[in-house]
């Protein structure tokens, strides 16, 4: 008999959590997953021999390391390691290094001008103070502002305390930075491009937005809020790749006792007399349980596996009108040895880190214009990483693995599906500019697996190969998201939640969603909480 | 390592060959990226020197602003919270400045080089805010940090040591007066100046002639016991002195975190460097709000009783905590055990009385002790021959 | 020497509307400017031999119906024209009429009727939920007086009353883009863009940037503040002047044209007076500037006269603009295609879908040239035949997006001129075939000429681009919220205050209002 307590659907992160979440307050849970491999966007897949690629996800700090430690992720194998800073090359041969030691950093700066590695310190004083605004959030779920409920309106003030305390002008500087491009937001500290460009790669990443759009700064601010060992802002590679991730928390929930199912791909969630009490499967099988929890995104969810006649109208509006758009695709390329770059020592600690190639603000908006014209960028920016230089897993001793995240790439090429035509050209754009900068990086390719939105949507099931599983901007953020009177990660349906980083906090590999939601059906049905508070900010 | 790489390590100051062979203990600090001694060869030896011979400290890392033009003295004024006209040609001023909240940022020694030519000499860096400031203003602002090797010569018989390698009639200059020399041929500047509280001297000169003034202010001061000071030296010569520190005794507005954390120069106990009578400065309408509305905090200088320094101590007032240290050391000249703390209004006047709460370990084991300590008015080192004119020989 | 309770720099729409409240309430006052005419940028000026075009803003859509009645201004002579229609050009020559709440032409379908009518119905409980917040002072929320406690409990109080389902959607709508939105509304491309254009006017933004839902309530306002539409100044946006200019004076307000303010003397804290080209200083006990924050602390105050912050917010506050202007003088009516000969006094526009919009936005962020303009056309000779000879006519149309900066830069730069005008005709061409042969004179005026003649910062007519990071609470920026800085006896009343430009007269009123319940005037 497949009944369970409470069935999630997608063994992605979220979902894995969620499952471990609710099967240690002893629920007997089932996490289905489509694939024949756990993890969604969090994997390590063999796709050339000796060669591991995080064909997804690719780096780690936002997974809550309350999670991390509650779930005893560590037990079950989980190693994530820091990486050291980053690099921008400069179409003058010259590189811009964000070196993570501070003192190192601030030099480099100054050697490009004095003003902005002073400036630098105020900069970064400033958006600490926004980080810690957001952080004590990211593991509590966010209130209706709609609601009259005392809970709500308890949670409320909570969120508006912090924010009252920054005083009138740090309030106003608050909505500010909340509401302004990233563009416009280096403007008033910086007056160097390659700094400028450096620091807004962060506001764009997995974002359907230039740096010159409103609401860019807030993104900055997402990849700058986790940490590792309570660095803030610091970055680590999961050891053995991101499906070391999931690998870890799949232990754990079995650990509890829960089980997951592979190759089960869920056609449809069956309600009765408005309840959630089951899913199907394309095969014909049922799973049957009260509750059932929706990894996936909220198109999906709501619009696929749901029937829209056990919807109100405005729910599935809604869910037809959530932003979740196809902005970025990946390279994951196997090398024969390591490249190297000009002007960079390849003992450099930078060369372990994330390397760019946009040098300018204008050059990552021109790469935006290109998606917003339906095509991808063809001076493109990339987030470029050797993994292998830093775990030696990744590749075999002497070779390399190379993750290349690339933005732009649309959903569609000019409004028609991506041909494989299109995928040649948007694998040369990238090889080309890595190329102009790295002499020998052609000769070292032994093998590429080239990644488009078509790729990502097909495999791992995200809506246009969206990495947040929906835009990341305002009108969909906290009890805005996935939208608003849905955020508390119930659905219309009794019984059906989502936990996925379509809902709050969002993307990345936080697993804060998938926790969240496990608090919220405890709550439901009246059980104790398992899920850890969030650590006091220091 | 490209030569773009090698530019990130760790800086070297223009007297980084002297320092290095002078600096038995090997035992390095980092001052402003800047690679420089904790100290030499014995810090107390060191720290006596200061009292009662001489002691040489290489502040190269200092950060120095150069202020050109017709504008310069207005934008000083407008930058800092004292009056900058009443600081002549030839003449150095203790000045801070703050943001407009009137949230303090930094303290450091402005010189009047010439007119319309000032040095701002700070201990944090300022480039961002100074070039902000400058808008509206006639004024050009070059970092000229790299540019000028400095050194400080503090103690009894600084005077005489500058005196033997040239700088006749030295023992004339008034304090925070400055003079000019010859130095095989390029200008030295010798200002009257320092973070001690001694007689002593800070010496200013092009960087292509740092090691020959080492070497011949060694030659030359050997027979009266000159040394090489580091920086844990100085830092009990100071809090002895009462000079308070930047990022250390109160966190500069700018860099500030958290809510609440910054302090105004009212709270630091610098209202003597706060010139109401000026029209505009940074912060002061700020300042003249809190001044009509009452401070949030005090900063003290405490005497605390035995022999144990209350560093990062608790400050308590009949078991509820009031206050915290910022800076602590015994001082062995002055024979007190200081601390400087920030003490919540309306404590910290002068008599009032706490209780420090100490921790220190022996031998792995950790002691609570709930010292005694009182308010005391100015610091208690403060020898006459840091005021004479002209400066005793010895 | 006579001492004022106030000396309002600039005459501008704004400048004498706070005159006139402040002198309504027994104040004496003084209005400079330094042009010969009144008005600012509701100016008409003299165009090549006969002809007189509103040479900066064409439209009036968001004027105060209060205002227009406490002033008395149809007295003074103002009179607006009829409501218009607002005609969206399509290529095909059917083109998509807007009236209010109905649509029709183009092939438009009954679905995106309705869902106009209902798209339109929630923006405008937004924008009166929105009025109520312009009709005052943006009020502070850490350092809030009982006013500013009251201000938010009744914007709380709307929120509520405007029920949960419009309250959600307003959290969400509030920071997206017009793109989306249109999208999810309705189906017609030159529907969308039409809507889009009012949501872009007068920001540097595209359909596609965040933030762009807001700009459009905030041009919704106008209806709420009894706007029908756009409609036309008759004998020209300098009549708006003009009737200002009567009922400030009728109100006893001093005026003194083409004397320009050269420097807002300040002794101490606070402002003492002005002194003029002339030489001549004068004394006030308030100092209120109806010219932008940029130039009112950067040239006029100077920032020496100010704490370093505060000018360093002046220095970020954003002045740039995309918009610049076509003026042509025509020997008879252009025959635009497909829109009969009556409906060409209405206005036209060109935006043929949102995407094209945003392709014309790109070149600008660079400082460079965009060859798909957007045009909101208007022939005001038509309903006005005084603006030109008999027979003959004037069309001026607001043209989205002229870099504010150009890469090779606009000084004496007669080649990016021309191109731009030809390139501007050659798209006008193409909806009113012929219209060259009919050009007498033409001009086209880039943001650095708006600059140059009636002294907006970045050619910004607004004052400081209209984005919700400067809006509000926040406008123009923080420290000077409220119609004052640090520098006491000195106030903000022009566009640059809450709740911003578009020829609305509430940021003067409000200031005026703020002076006089700070009771610091004789």
């Amino acid at each position: 008999m497949n009944k369970y307590d409470a069935i999630v659907v997608g063994a992605g992160h979220n979902g894995l959590t969620n499952g471990a979440y609710l099967a240690k307050a002893g629920l007997k849970v089932a996490v289905l997953e489509r694939n024949p491999h756990i993890g969604g966007a969090t994997v390590s897949r063999e796709l050339y021999k000796g060669w591991y690629y995080s064909n997804c996800s690719y780096v780690s700090s936002l997974l809550r390391p309350e999670i991390t430690r509650d779930l005893e992720l560590p037990r079950h194998g989980l190693q994530v390691v820091p990486f050291g800073g980053g690099a921008t090359f400069m179409q003058n041969g010259d590189h811009f290094g964000s070196y993570s030691d501070y003192g190192r950093k601030y030099r480099e700066i100054s050697r490009h001008s004095k003003r902005d590695a002073n400036a630098y310190e105020r900069y970064r004083a400033d958006t600490s103070r926004q980080t810690r605004l957001i952080r004590p959030f990211l593991l509590k779920t966010p209130p209706d502002p709609t609601s009259l409920r005392l809970r709500d309106l308890k949670d409320l003030v909570d969120f508006a305390k912090p924010f009252l305390n920054m005083g009138e002008e740090g309030l106003l500087d608050t909505i500010k930075f909340w509401t302004t491009s990233v563009g416009d937001y280096l403007n008033e500290y910086f007056e160097t491009d390659v700094i400028k460009a450096q620091h807004a790669g962060s506001g764009i990443i997995g974002t359907a937005l230039g740096v010159y759009s409103p609401g860019t700064a807030y993104v900055l601010l997402h990849h700058y809020m986790g940490d590792v060992d309570g660095n803030v802002g610091a970055w680590g590679f999961a050891r053995g790749g991101m499906g070391a991730i999931a690998n870890a928390l799949s232990k754990s929930l079995q650990s509890f006792g829960g089980d997951i199912i592979c190759d089960a791909d869920v056609e449809r969630i069956i309600v009765k007399g408005g309840r959630a009490k089951g899913v199907a499967l394309k095969n014909g099988d049922e799973y049957h349980a009260d509750i059932v929890v929706s990894n996936l995104d909220p198109k999906r969810t709501l619009l696929d596996i749901t029937d829209e006649r056990d919807l109100p109208k405005d729910v599935v509006q809604k869910a037809k009108n959530f932003k979740i758009r196809g902005s970025s695709g990946k390279l994951n390329i196997a090398l024969d040895g390591l490249p190297t770059f000009d002007g960079l020592d390849p003992k450099n600690p930078l060369m372990s880190g994330d390397l760019h190639f946009s040098d300018s603000l204008e050059r990552m908006e021109r790469a935006y214009d290109d998606w917003k014209a339906g095509t991808w960028s063809k001076d493109p920016y990339l987030d470029m990483m050797i993994p292998s230089l830093t775990d030696p897993t990744m590749a075999p001793p002497g070779k390399h693995m190379m993750s290349v995240f690339v933005q732009y790439a649309p959903p569609k090429v000019e409004g028609r599906d991506w041909t494989d035509e299109d995928k040649d050209g948007f694998e040369k754009s990238v090889v080309d500019q890595i190329s102009k900068y790295s002499p020998n990086f052609r000769d070292l390719i032994l093998h590429c697996e080239t990644r488009t939105p078509r790729e990502i949507e097909a495999e791992v099931g995200l809506t246009e190969g969206n990495i947040f599983q929906g835009e990341l901007t305002f009108d969909q953020l906290l009890f805005n998201r996935p939208f608003p009177g849905y955020a508390q990660y119930r659905m219309p349906i009794k019984g059906m939640y989502m936990c996925s980083s379509g809902t709050h906090p969002g993307g990345g590999v936080m697993a804060a969603p998938g926790a969240n939601a496990a608090r919220e059906i405890l709550y439901d049905l009246k059980r104790p909480n398992t899920v850890p508070g969030s650590y006091a900010d220091d | 390592m490209s030569a773009a790489e090698r530019k990130t390590m760790l800086l070297t100051t223009p007297f980084h060959s002297r320092v290095e062979q002078y600096c038995e203990l090997n035992d390095w600090g980092l001052w402003q990226g800047y690679t420089t001694p904790n100290s030499y060869f014995d810090m107390e030896l060191e720290y006596f020197a200061i009292r009662s011979t001489a002691g040489v400290l290489d502040l190269s890392p200092m950060n120095k602003y150069r202020i050109l033009g017709p504008d310069a003295e207005a934008f000083l004024n407008r930058l800092v919270t004292r009056d900058v006209t009443k600081i002549g040609v030839d003449r150095v001023g203790y000045a801070v400045w703050c943001n407009d909240g009137g949230e303090l940022m930094d303290d450091g020694t402005i010189f009047h080089l010439a007119e319309d030519d000032y040095r701002l000499c700070s201990y944090m860096r300022a480039d961002d805010w100074l070039e902000w400031n400058a808008s509206g203003f006639d004024v050009t602002i070059n970092n000229e940090s790299d540019d000028i090797a400095a050194l400080a010569v503090q103690g009894p018989v600084s005077c005489t040591i500058l005196t033997l390698i040239g700088c006749e009639g030295l023992n004339e200059l008034k304090p925070f007066g400055i003079a000019r020399f010859d130095f095989e041929g390029v200008e030295m500047m010798v200002s009257r100046t320092g973070f001690t509280g001694d007689l002593g001297y800070e010496v200013w000169i092009d960087p292509s002639k740092a090691n020959a003034l080492w070497d011949q202010l060694f030659d030359k001061g050997r027979d009266y016991l000159i040394k090489p000071i580091g920086s844990h030296a100085l830092h009990v010569a100071r809090i002895e002195a009462g000079f308070l520190q930047a990022n250390v005794d109160f966190v500069p507005a700018e860099i500030a975190v958290r809510p609440g954390r910054t302090r105004t120069p009212l709270e630091m106990g610098l209202d003597w460097q706060v010139d109401f009578n000026k029209s505009l400065f940074n912060g002061r309408a700020a300042l003249v709000k809190q001044r009509e509305e009452g401070l949030r905090y005090r900063f003290v200088l405490l005497d605390v009783e035995g022999n144990k320094p209350a560093e990062h101590s608790f400050i308590y007032k009949n078991g509820k905590q009031i206050g915290i240290v910022t800076s602590a050391a015994w001082c062995p000249t002055a024979k007190s055990n200081l601390a400087f703390a920030q003490v919540e209004m309306p404590h910290g006047a002068v008599g009032d009385e706490f209780v420090a709460e100490i921790y220190y370990q022996r031998e792995l084991q950790w002691t609570r002790l709930m010292a005694p300590c009182k308010v005391i008015d100015g610091p208690l080192f403060n020898p006459p021959r840091k005021r004479q004119t002209p400066a005793p020989a010895h | 020497m006579t001492k004022y309770d106030a000396i309002v720099i600039g005459a501008g729409h704004n400048g004498l509307i706070s005159s006139s409240y402040l002198a309504k309430a027994g104040k004496r006052v003084l209005v400079v400017d330094a042009l010969n005419q009144a008005g600012g940028c509701a100016s008409t000026k003299a165009f090549a031999n006969g002809f007189h075009i509103s040479d900066c803003a064409q439209w009036v859509h968001q004027l105060d119906e209060k205002i227009v009645k406490e002033l008395s201004l149809e007295m003074h002579g103002l009179r607006l024209g009829e409501a218009k229609r607002t005609i969206a050009l399509q290529s095909s020559g059917d083109h998509l009429i807007v009236d209010g709440d109905s649509l029709s032409g183009a092939g438009i379908s009954a679905a995106d009727k309705k869902a106009y009518k209902a798209f339109r119905r929630q923006m405008q409980v937004f924008a009166k939920l929105m009025l109520k917040l312009y009709r005052t002072r943006a009020p502070k929320m850490v350092d809030a007086d009982w006013g500013d406690r009251m201000t938010l409990l009744s914007l709380g109080l709307g929120l509520k009353m405007m029920g949960r389902r419009n309250m959600r959607d307003m959290m969400r709508l509030v920071l997206i883009n017009i793109y989306d939105v249109m999208n999810e509304h309705f189906e017609h491309d030159g529907l969308k863009a039409a809507i889009a254009l009012d949501a872009i006017t007068g920001t540097n933004m595209g359909p596609r940037s965040p933030n762009t839902v807001f700009t459009y309530i905030h041009r919704m306002v106008g209806e709420a503040l009894g706007n029908r539409g756009v409609s036309q100044v008759m004998g020209g946006m300098g009549s708006l002047g003009g009737a200002l200019l009567s009922s400030a004076k009728t109100q006893g307000v001093e005026v003194r044209l083409g004397e320009a303010v050269t420097r807002i003397i300040k002794t101490g804290d606070r402002v003492m007076g002005v002194e003029l080209s002339s030489g001549d200083t004068l004394e006030a006990i308030a100092v209120v500037s109806s010219v932008d924050p940029t130039r009112t602390y950067r040239d006029l105050l100077g920032y020496r006269n100010i704490e370093a912050g505060q000018a360093r917010r002046v220095e970020q506050y954003r002045t740039r603009s995309g918009t610049g202007k076509l003026h042509l003088a025509l020997s008879g009516l252009p025959s635009f295609v497909g829109v009969s000969p009556d409906d060409h006094s209405q206005r036209l526009i060109i935006a043929p879908c949102m995407d094209a919009m945003e392709a014309g936005l790109n070149p600008i962020k660079y400082g460079e040239l965009t060859s798909q303009h957007v045009f909101d056309i208007s022939i005001p000779s038509i309903e006005d035949p005084t603006l030109a000879p008999a027979g003959q006519h004037v069309l001026t149309a607001l043209v989205h997006y002229v870099p504010h900066e150009l890469k090779t830069g606009w000084d004496n730069n007669e080649s990016a001129r021309e191109q731009l005008l030809q390139s501007l005709l050659a798209q006008l061409e193409v909806y009113a075939p012929g219209i060259r042969e009919l050009i007498i004179a033409s001009e086209v005026r880039v943001p650095e000429d708006f600059e140059a003649s009636h002294g907006v910062t970045g050619g910004n007519w607004h004052h400081g681009e209209l984005s919700i990071d400067q809006a509000l609470m926040m406008r123009p920026f923080p420290g000077s919220t409220q119609y004052t800085g640090s520098v006491v006896g000195l106030y903000l009343c022009g566009a640059g205050s809450h709740p911003g430009g578009s020829l609305m007269g509430l940021a003067g009123k409000n200031a005026a209002e703020e002076i006089l319940k700070q009771g610091v005037l004789s």
